[in-house]
Parts: C-alpha cells; sequence; structure tokens
C-alpha cells in the first residue's frame, strides 16, 4: 500500500507537517498571537486528517512486523551510506517509514492527542510563539518515532522529542518547573543512552549480503536486524541466549521502562505531571508515556525474542507491581494532578502485564490498552486542568460538589473517571480483560494478584469522585462557570472514543490483531 | 409462535428502560413533568412485553431454551480465530425473572412519582431508575459469564449513583462508594473465576462451558481448580447479594431514596446473585455448594439477630433482606433449587412491598415533623413513631400482610416458598449429617416471624410518642398507596400455587427444575432424585416445624412488645453481650473500617513516603552523587589536570629557553649542527 501528496509519501506528510507548520509559527511576528495559534491548530488539524487517510487505506490482513513487503504506506531511501570501509564493509543507514498494525493506532493517537493539545494550549499567554514553536517539533518527534523503521531513525526522533519537552516544562511549567524538567530530562537520557549502546553493538553485529552486489553491508535497518541469518559470525551479539544479549536486553528496558514508567523507575512522573502546564501533561500521559511500550514491541521483542522469552517474567511481575504500587500511591495523593500520574504508572502496569504474558490475548489488550489510557488519560488530565484554569487550586480537599456548581463538567469527568475504573460499557474494561486474560494464561498467580488492583483503582477513583464532584461546594467556588466551548470542542472526541470503543471494540482490535499475533509468531519460533 | 419472535421481544424490553435513561439524562430537565411520565410508560411498556413473553412461553414452548447470539469480537491467534459472543437466552428462569423486575420496577416509577415530587434532581433520579432495569435485565436475560460481569457492574453503577442520589450528604456519598467498592471486592473474585473457566474452554458461554465439562474437561486438568472456579464466581454473588462476609455494604446503602431500596436493595439486585448461582448451579461441584450453604446459613443467622436490635425501620428491614438472601443461597447450596428461586420471588414482591410501605410511612413522618417545625426527630426511628395504625390504615393492613408473608404464616406466598426452602435444609441435614443448616434455618425462621412482627408493633400500635406529631401524619397519595395494594396481593399464595400448603404443584415448580450437575460424578452433590425423595419425606415435619417456629417468633414479639409481659430492656440486660454483639451489628463495620480503611490509608500513606523518600531519594542521591562526582573531577582538573598543562607549558618554555641558546644567529654553526645530524641519522638507520 503506498499513498502519495504530491508526490511524497504520506507518512512524511504526517511526519515532517509540523515542522513546516514550526516555520510558519517561527516568521509570524510576536504580536500576532492568535494567528500563532490558528496555524498549529491548522497543522495539527491537518495532521489528523492524515491520519483518518492513512485509517483508511489501512489494510488489516497485513503483518508487518518483520516482513518489510507487508508493512504499509512505506518510504524506503538511502540516507547515508559509506562504501567499503576497511573491515566494517559497507555502513547504511536508510530513511526507512512504514506502519503496521502496532503503529497504526499510536499514530492515530498522536495525531488526535496533539489537536486536543493545542485547543488545551489556547489559554497560554507567556511566549506563544516559542511555546507553539517547541509544541509542533515536539509532534513531530512522537510522529517519527511510531513510524520509524530504521533504528538510527528511530534514535533520532526519540532524541527530538527530549528537548522541547523539556522546555515546554522548564519554562511554561510550575514552581518546581526546573527541578522537573531537569529530572526528566536527565533520565530519560540516561535511557537514551543505553539505548544507544544497543543500537550501536547491533549494528556492528547485524550485516546482511546486498543482493546486487554481494557485498557485507552493516545497516540500521530494524527489519534486517530481526533476521537471525544476519547475525555476524563472532559478533557480540551473535548467538541465542547469551550473555550480550541478555545485557542488551536489559539495557533497551531499562530506556523503555523508564518512559513507560515501570516501577522503581517512575519517580521522574509524578514531578513532570506536576509541574508541566496542562497541554503538555496530557501529551505526556497521552502519547509518551506509550514510546516506552511501544519501543518494547516494536525493537526487543522481535530482535531479542530469547532474551524476552527469558525475561517474560520479570516484566510481568513488575507489571504487576506498577499496578498495585501505582494504585496504592495514587490513593495516598492530596494533589489531584499527582493522582492522576500515579495512576498513570497503575494503568501502564496492565499494558506491561498483558505484552508480557506473550500471547495474543495479552498483547492485544496490551496494546489496545496503550491506546485507551492515552484517550483516557489525557481527558482526567484535561479534567484538572478545568479546575485549575478557574481556581488555581489542585487539591483534592480544595474542592466539593462540583456536579452541582459545573454539570456538563462532572458529567464528562464522571465518564473519564469511570472509564480509568474500568467501568464496563468503557473503553479502558476491554483492554483490562484482554490484557488479564492473556496474563492469567501465562502467568495465573501474578494475574490474579493483579486483578486485585481492580478494587483499589476503584477505591481511589470513587473517593476522589466524592472529594471533588460530591458534596457541598465551597463558597467561593459557588458560580464557577461550566464547560465553554472550546473546552467542549476539546473533550467531545475523546469521550465519543471512550464510549464506541467500549461498546464496539472489534474494528479497532481488527486493526492490530494480525501483526500482533505474528509478532506472538515471531517470539515463538525465535525465542523457545 | 416462532422461537425467534421470543429474542426479538426479549430485546425490545431490555431497550425500552435504556432508551428512557438516554432521554431522561439528556433532555429530562426540559421535557413536562421533568419526564416521570416517559420513564414510567416505558417500563410499563417493558412490564406488558415481559408478561407475555412469559405467559408465551409456559404455555406454548414450555421446555425450551431459545437462545441467539452475536458476535462481539473476533480474536486471531496462532490457534485460530476465536469469538467472544453476546447472547441471550430465553428460558423459564430469565422468563420469570423477567416479569419480576420490569413489574417491581413498574410499581417503583409510580410510587417514586409520589414519592419524590420536588426533588431536585427528578428526571436524574427517573433516568437512573431506567439505567438500573435496563441493567438488571440484561443480567437476567444473558447467556454468557463476560456480559454477566459487564452487566454485573453496570448494575453496581447504577446503584452507587442512586444511594448517592443526594449527594450533599455526607453519609449518602460514603455509603455509595462504600457500596461500589465492597462490591468490586466479590468482583474481583468473580472475575477470577471467569478468567479460570475462559482460559479452559476459550469460551464464556454457559451452555458451551456446560458441554466441555460434562465432555470430561477440567480447568488445570484438576477438579481443585473447577471448586475453586465454583466459589470465586460465587464471590461475585457474595458482593451483590450482600452474603457474609461482605454484606456490610447493604444496610448503608438504605441512605438512598427509600423506593431505590426497594427496587435495588430488596427485591432485584441484590437477588442477582442468587440468579448466579442459579445460572452455573451445573458447574459448582458438590465442595463449592458446601461453601455457599455455610456462608447463606452464616449470613442468615447473622443479619437476622441484628435485625432483632435495631431501630431505624430501614435497618431492620435491610437486615432482613441479607438474612432472606442467605436463606436464598443456602437453599441453592443444599440443592433446593427451584425452592431457592422461588423465594426470590415471593421476597422480591413483599420485601419491595415493605420497603415501599416504609417509605410511605417516612414519607408521612417527615410531613409531619414539617408540620410542627421539627427538625431533630428522626423520621426512621420506630421508636418515635407507634399508633400509626390508625392514621395509615391501607399502609398498616398491606404492611401486615408482607409480615405474615416474610414470617411464612400459612396462606400467604413466603409460607410456600420458606416451607420448601427448609424442608430441603432439613433433608440435607439428614443425608450429610450437616446438621448445623437446617438448625440455622429454623432459628431464622423463628427470628425473622419475631422481629418483623416487633417492627410492625412498635410501628403501628401502642402510643405514638408525641400526640400533636400523630394529628399531622396522613395516609400517602394513591399513586404511592395502589403500588402497595398490588404487592399486597401478590403476597398471597394463590399466584403461586393454587394448593395453599404445597409449592411443588404451582406452576413454578413446573416450571423450574434442578439441572443437572456436569461435574465429574465423584465431585457431584446428591442426586436430584434421591433429594427430592427425601424432601417428600420430611415434608409434613418441617411444615410443622416451620408453622411452629414462625408463630413463636410472633407470639413472642406480641408478649414482649404488645401485652408487655416481659421488659424489653430487662429482656436485652439479660441476654448481656448476645444482644450488644447483635446490636452493633456484631462489629463487623467497625472492625472493617479500622482494618481496611484506617489500614489502608495508614498504609499508603508510608508507601508514599516510601517512593518520595527510598525510590525518588535514590534517584535524586544519583543525582548528588553525580554532582560529587562533577566536583571531584572540577578539583582533579583544576589542580591536577590544570597543573599538568601549566607544567607541560613550563617545559615547553624551559626547553625553548634551552634550546634558544643553541640559536646563536650563525650560518656556519648550523651547518655543523647539520652535518652531525645527518652523521647521527645515518648512523641509526644504516
Amino acid at each position: 500500500m503506498e499513498l502519495q501528496l504530491l508526490g511524497i509519501g504520506i507518512l512524511t506528510w504526517i511526519v515532517f507537517i509540523p515542522i513546516v507548520g514550526m516555520i510558519i509559527v517561527l516568521l509570524i511576528p510576536d504580536s500576532r498571537q492568535d494567528a500563532i495559534r490558528w496555524t498549529a491548530l491548522a497543522v495539527t488539524g491537518m495532521q489528523l486528517m492524515l491520519a483518518g487517510l492513512i485509517l483508511r487505506n489501512f489494510d488489516r490482513s497485513m503483518l508487518g512486523i518483520n516482513e518489510s513487503g507487508s508493512f504499509q504506506f512505506v518510504e524506503h531511501f538511502n540516507w547515508i551510506t559509506v562504501d567499503a570501509l576497511p573491515w566494517i564493509g559497507k555502513v547504511e543507514i536508510t530513511y526507512f517509514l512504514g506502519i503496521d498494525g502496532l503503529s497504526v493506532l499510536m499514530v492515530i493517537l498522536t495525531a488526535l492527542i496533539s489537536f486536543v493539545g493545542v485547543i488545551s494550549s489556547w489559554k497560554i499567554g507567556k511566549m506563544v510563539k516559542g511555546y507553539f514553536a517547541l509544541y509542533l517539533l515536539l509532534v513531530t518527534g512522537m510522529m517519527g518515532v511510531f513510524v520509524s523503521l530504521d533504528f538510527f531513525l528511530f534514535f533520532i526522533f526519540w532524541e527530538i522529542i527530549l528537548l522541547p519537552m523539556y522546555f515546554l516544562i522548564g519554562i511554561w511549567g510550575g514552581p518546581r518547573r526546573e527541578y522537573a524538567a531537569i529530572k526528566f530530562f536527565l533520565y530519560t537520557f540516561i535511557g537514551s543512552i543505553l539505548m544507544m549502546l544497543v543500537m550501536i553493538a547491533l549494528y556492528f553485529s547485524i550485516a546482511y549480503t546486498d543482493p546486487v552486489t554481494g557485498e557485507l553491508v552493516h545497516t540500521f535497518n530494524l527489519l534486517h536486524m530481526m533476521n537471525p541469518d544476519n547475525l555476524v559470525e563472532g559478533s557480540i551479539l551473535a548467538g541465542i541466549n547469551t550473555t550480550w544479549r541478555y545485557i542488551a536486553w536489559i539495557a533497551l528496558f531499562v530506556n523503555f521502562a523508564i518512559k513507560i514508567p515501570l516501577f522503581p523507575f517512575h519517580t521522574w512522573l509524578p514531578d513532570a505531571h506536576v509541574e508541566a502546564p496542562t497541554a503538555i501533561s496530557v501529551i505526556l500521559a497521552g502519547v509518551l508515556l506509550k514510546l516506552g511500550a511501544y519501543g518494547l514491541l516494536r525493537i526487543s521483542f522481535p530482535i531479542f525474542p530469547d532474551a524476552t522469552v527469558y525475561f517474560a517474567y520479570m516484566m510481568a511481575v513488575l507489571g504487576m507491581i506498577s499496578i498495585i504500587y501505582g494504585a496504592f500511591c495514587a490513593m495516598a495523593q492530596t494533589d489531584f494532578k499527582k493522582l492522576i500520574a500515579y495512576s498513570s504508572v497503575s494503568h501502564m502496569g496492565i499494558v506491561v502485564l498483558g505484552i508480557a504474558s506473550l500471547t495474543t490475548q495479552g498483547m492485544v489488550g496490551g496494546v489496545f490498552q496503550m491506546f485507551n489510557h492515552g484517550i483516557i488519560t489525557a481527558v482526567l488530565f484535561l479534567v484538572v486542568g478545568v479546575l485549575y484554569d478557574r481556581t488555581h487550586k489542585r487539591g483534592l480537599t480544595d474542592f466539593g460538589g462540583m456536579a452541582t456548581v459545573m454539570p456538563r463538567y462532572t458529567g464528562v469527568a464522571i465518564i473519564g473517571m469511570f472509564a480509568a475504573l474500568g467501568l464496563p460499557g468503557l473503553n479502558g474494561f476491554v483492554s483490562e480483560l484482554f490484557s488479564f486474560l492473556g496474563a492469567f494464561s501465562a502467568f495465573r498467580w501474578i494475574a490474579i494478584i493483579s486483578v486485585t488492583g481492580i478494587i483499589i483503582t476503584a477505591a481511589y477513583i470513587l473517593w476522589t469522585v466524592q472529594r471533588v464532584f460530591l458534596g457541598k461546594s465551597p463558597e467561593q467556588y459557588k458560580n464557577l462557570p461550566d464547560l465553554s466551548a472550546r473546552e467542549m470542542v476539546s473533550f467531545a472526541p475523546l469521550i465519543m472514543l471512550i464510549i464506541m470503543l467500549g461498546i464496539y471494540p472489534g474494528p479497532t482490535i481488527k486493526l492490530m490483531n494480525a501483526s500482533v499475533s505474528h509478532l506472538v509468531d515471531l517470539i515463538n519460533i525465535g525465542g523457545f | 409462535m416462532e422461537l425467534q419472535l421470543y429474542i426479538q421481544l426479549a430485546l425490545i424490553t431490555l431497550a425500552l428502560p435504556f432508551a428512557g435513561f438516554l432521554i431522561l439524562i439528556f433532555t429530562g430537565k426540559r421535557l413536562p413533568r421533568n419526564g416521570d411520565w416517559l420513564a414510567t410508560g416505558l417500563i410499563s411498556l417493558a412490564f406488558l412485553l415481559s408478561l407475555f413473553i412469559l405467559i408465551a412461553k409456559l404455555v406454548w414452548h414450555h421446555n425450551e431454551t431459545i437462545t441467539s447470539s452475536l458476535n462481539w469480537i473476533t480474536l486471531n491467534d496462532l490457534m485460530g480465530p476465536s469469538s467472544i459472543e453476546f447472547g441471550i437466552t430465553v428460558d423459564n428462569l430469565s422468563a420469570i425473572l423477567l416479569v419480576v423486575v420490569t413489574m417491581i420496577s413498574m410499581l417503583v416509577h409510580f410510587f417514586s412519582i409520589g414519592y419524590m415530587k420536588g426533588d431536585i434532581r427528578y428526571s436524574r433520579y427517573f433516568a437512573c431508575l431506567g439505567l438500573f432495569s435496563f441493567s438488571m435485565l440484561g443480567i437476567v436475560l444473558t447467556n454468557n459469564l463476560l456480559l454477566m460481569y459487564i452487566f454485573w457492574e453496570l448494575v453496581g453503577i447504577s446503584s452507587y449513583l442512586l444511594i448517592g442520589h443526594w449527594y450533599e450528604k455526607k453519609t449518602a456519598t460514603n455509603a455509595a462508594s462504600k457500596a461500589f467498592v465492597v462490591n468490586r471486592v466479590g468482583d474481583a473474585g468473580m472475575f477470577v473465576g471467569i478468567m479460570i473457566l475462559f482460559t479452559s474452554f476459550s469460551t464464556f458461554t454457559f451452555e458451551t462451558i456446560f458441554d466441555a465439562i460434562s465432555n470430561g474437561e477440567l480447568p488445570f486438568e484438576s477438579t481443585g481448580w473447577l471448586t475453586a472456579a465454583g466459589i470465586l464466581i460465587f464471590c461475585g454473588a457474595i458482593g451483590k447479594s450482600a452474603q457474609f462476609p461482605l454484606h456490610v455494604w447493604l444496610p448503608d446503602a438504605m441512605e438512598g431514596p427509600t423506593p431505590v431500596s426497594a427496587l435495588i436493595h430488596a427485591a432485584t439486585m441484590v437477588a442477582a446473585g442468587v440468579y448466579l448461582v442459579a445460572r452455573v448451579f451445573p458447574l459448582l461441584t458438590a465442595d463449592a455448594l458446601l461453601v455457599i450453604a455455610y456462608i447463606g446459613a452464616v449470613t442468615s443467622v447473622i443479619a437476622a439477630t441484628i435485625a432483632a436490635t435495631q431501630m431505624d425501620i430501614k435497618k431492620v428491614l435491610a437486615y432482613s433482606t441479607i438474612s432472606q438472601l442467605g436463606f436464598m443461597i443456602m437453599a441453592l447450596g443444599v440443592g433446593a433449587y427451584a425452592a431457592g428461586f422461588m423465594h426470590l420471588v415471593t421476597h422480591a414482591a413483599f420485601k419491595a412491598g415493605l420497603f415501599l410501605a416504609a417509605g410511605s410511612i417516612i414519607f408521612a413522618m417527615h410531613k409531619a415533623l414539617h408540620k410542627t417545625n421539627d427538625h431533630h426527630t428522626d423520621a426512621q426511628d420506630i421508636r418515635n413513631m407507634g399508633g400509626l395504625k390508625r392514621k395509615m390504615p391501607v399502609t398498616y393492613w398491606t404492611f401486615l400482610i408482607f409480615t405474615l408473608a416474610i414470617s411464612g404464616i400459612p396462606f400467604t406466598s413466603g409460607f410456600l416458598s420458606k416451607d420448601e426452602i427448609l424442608a430441603g435444609t432439613l433433608a440435607f441435614g439428614i443425608m450429610s449429617g450437616h446438621y448445623l443448616l437446617p438448625v440455622a434455618a429454623f432459628l431464622v425462621a423463628g427470628l425473622t416471624a419475631f422481629y418483623m412482627f416487633r417492627a410492625l408493633i412498635l410501628t403501628f400500635h401502642g402510643e405514638h410518642a408525641n400526640a400533636t406529631r400523630l394529628e399531622g401524619v396522613e395516609e400517602s397519595p394513591k399513586v404511592m398507596i395502589i403500588p402497595l395494594i398490588i404487592l399486597a396481593s401478590l403476597s398471597v399464595y394463590i399466584f403461586y400455587s393454587f394448593n395453599p400448603f404445597g409449592a411443588a404443584s404451582g406452576w413454578i415448580f413446573q416450571a423450574i427444575e434442578r439441572p443437572l450437575s456436569i461435574v465429574p460424578v465423584a465431585m457431584q452433590p446428591i442426586s436430584n432424585l434421591l433429594f427430592h425423595n427425601v424432601v417428600s419425606m420430611v415434608h409434613s415435619i418441617a411444615m410443622g416445624l416451620s408453622i411452629l417456629f414462625a408463630f413463636s417468633g410472633i407470639i413472642f414479639a406480641l408478649l414482649v412488645y404488645k401485652w408487655k409481659k416481659i421488659d424489653a430492656d430487662r429482656l436485652a440486660n439479660s441476654m448481656g453481650m448476645l444482644y450488644k454483639g447483635a446490636f452493633h451489628k456484631w462489629y463487623f463495620d467497625k472492625v472493617y473500617y479500622k482494618v481496611f480503611v484506617d489500614g489502608i490509608l495508614g498504609f499508603v500513606k508510608g508507601l508514599h513516603k516510601f517512593d518520595d523518600k527510598v525510590i525518588d531519594g535514590f534517584v535524586n542521591s544519583t543525582a548528588g552523587v553525580a554532582i560529587h562526582l562533577s566536583n571531584i573531577s572540577k578539583w582533579i582538573d583544576e589542580h591536577i589536570v590544570n597543573e599538568l598543562v601549566t607544567l607541560t607549558a613550563w617545559i615547553a618554555g624551559y626547553a625553548g629557553e634551552q634550546l634558544g641558546r643553541l640559536q646563536t644567529g650563525k650560518v656556519q654553526t648550523y651547518l655543523a649542527f647539520m652535518v652531525f645530524g645527518f652523521i647521527v641519522l645515518f648512523i641509526l638507520f644504516i
């Protein structure tokens, strides 16, 4: 499947259109703030339309993962080629984009959340130009990660994300923004270094024979890396179940676990969330956290199936701990935003538990949970943002009785809260169901212990609802205005998805089903 | 009648209240009368349809099970496609409950028009009633465990919304959250049970699971896991039907409006647990059933003793409900399947009636208190009542009929079903040697009669606490008392069996038969045939005892509260610890609160500290270490590296100075050096 606009592939469009937007934003004079906002909105809107186009033309039966022939919207060009170096052979870095069932949902999620994020950034008044320029750069980075099939490219996009995120938290954040921004930057940067080391090791260990010239070519192409036949005899990562392969897997895992974030690598998240402005929290929870789990599925699992099987149990245990630990920590919070940050740790634990099962059900559940969590948490951070905008308070005990004061807002918030609680009929339930079912068939007791997480989740969510929305409202907040039209617009698509995917998740599951089962198959062949 | 028509009619029945919910939640406030007529009309229509389904089913397709399902999700895994189906089943069990649910719901809708008049969230109230009715009908109609679980949670959430209807009150929101969270504990168990069955049989559908087990397939090849699956699924029932040890949420749920208590927390939702056990009955092993029977027995004794000591009329009824649910659960556990189910049906009518009657009393008390400008007296405390008989005759007479029915007095519906349960329990006790079960059952029968008559006498007889207030009491409006009259008439035996002393010949026993157990033979409960034989042998004994215990309970209540031959306080004192324990609800709430609420809150605070100080502390201290390292390297840089550089520069300078001496400026000296150099090189390399 190929799709081109003006002779340029659609994936290039969707990745780089925000960069174009960024340049336009930079050219607009500072004083014309509305023009800057509308440009950003238009650009992310176009991106969303492109995502829709991709979804429309996406073939659900194609497998992807390690077969270059069954990726869709592929763009593959040589980018950097160095010929015939002594004892290395030919060096190749390619511009290789394409999507399959693992990434298609993430592309849609990124486009949607970025669009919603612009709407909820409307009230940003400080250095508008810089904010939106960085914002659009961030969007390019995120989108790029999800469509790259070349490790080098993947790495570049991965690093591009860091920079704008650092400034967006560090400049537009709350009182402790600098601490949070530096912590975020350093933490993820350490992970990146580990990933870079593995990338280089893989690069030297992988070489394929050029079908035309017969030369041995070293490459960053992820699909070549997934083929065990390409392992160079005697290289560091050659063989199966070797210590170096385990070390490489662990290094990658730490990088991805930081992003997810998995216990015990999660502490940057509450700080970053609490300090970040609403829209950046939405992006952070909605998209950025998915990069970690996506990296595991796209890189760790297919390249190191042996180590993946070896460490699956450990992953499941960490997932379980995250589920329960995150939920308990959420219960202890007095800050609404921090509570949701910890609930993210808990819900992303379900993703890890699901994919660690290495079964189709669990992985479908995990990937679907990534998408659903993105939507649900975006709603929850927007919900906090609405209150914060009006009162500049976020304490759970500062409010009460919002149901009477702002009924429409409460309706939206309750749907988001109940989706996070896993109420059937809303999307969170379906993905949790599959994650748990998959986990149960692989690790019975871990799944059983993890299920207690749904009780704790119910407790802290309902307690939050009770403290913020029910009861009597404080005198000074009796007249808070209900949701504005702009706010309704930012909530509407997310709420609709929450309900739609909860009632009829079939088509969405089909989107990823083929690729996920193929991945499971690949791990079964390579790992056991 | 076409079989498919049943499915279509059932689906319409299901859809009607949901449509009501959607319309009311979005447009309720703009509709005339806030849309109460719409909700009530839709549920009445649903009732008529259900009635038609039941009659047609019993007349034309008595023994058939009609099922239809459609695919919800298809998942392709390595084994090939597996699909998750959603479907509904119309059999006698579901058809009967369909009528019970829609009828009680309809009557409660009518009652609410009077009771909730002028409420601030009138349309939201009716919308939630619609959501509840929809979810409850879903539970009744489903043919698989997953859909059961889904609707299970949805009734939970509608119950949450309705308990918290007056959410300005802290007690109401506490009760709502408590109800949901306690239920979640049971649901988590149920979820694990469902996972066991799905992982083993790749399906959620009851029939397919039963077929697989009867073909000898077992979860993880072990009967232990089969028993575990049964007990875990029963955990769902423990939560929803408020069984020991999760019964604590139901009394608190009385914070909701009284008609809600009647519909959800007495007649229908709490009975869903009983229905769940009835649905999965074939896969329950003898061990699982024994656990179920004992849980039911313990629950019913605990709750009955508490009910005998409470002063809040709704609390009395709430504990009574828990006790009666325990009775039904125990009945299913011992194998008295049809009896347990029948008690669900009869109890639905008379307990809903009791709650609505209580609602009528509270409504009248509120008005009377309002007239006397009294805002402190509790309108629900039976000590503040008394003598209401004269002022509220219809409420009194219907309350009396409900009380007779729940006490198990002949010619009432309650007698029929309770008598069958007692006979079944007695038979099981004799056959299995578990004599505690029948002992508990008869004890509860006596206690029930006692505490219900206690409530009746204290409320309606004797003197009212305040004469001027009594003058202000008046009978409730027609829209409220007509439902009472209907429910009272449904508490008479004739609707269930033409023989007032035998339910076995009635239509329910004809329609409902205990399904065959499909578990491996060694794990099966006592066979149906044997059970029936023993039951018919002990039936007359059980009936005699049943009547004896009921009347003793009543006479005792009359002695204490009506004729005052025994002083209530002295009786209480003479019971000592027993009374104190029951009065304090056997300390369940206190202990749970200490352990689970305080305990967990303390624990999470500690955990949060741990997260902050230890885990994050580690992260921050790495940063600290890095800063120290950089300080060290700064020192090295300044003192060693820099010194080295200086040293190098000094050496270079010194060398330059020394070498500079060689530069004499004389060409011949340079020439000499050059020649000398050449010679050195020549010697070295040649």
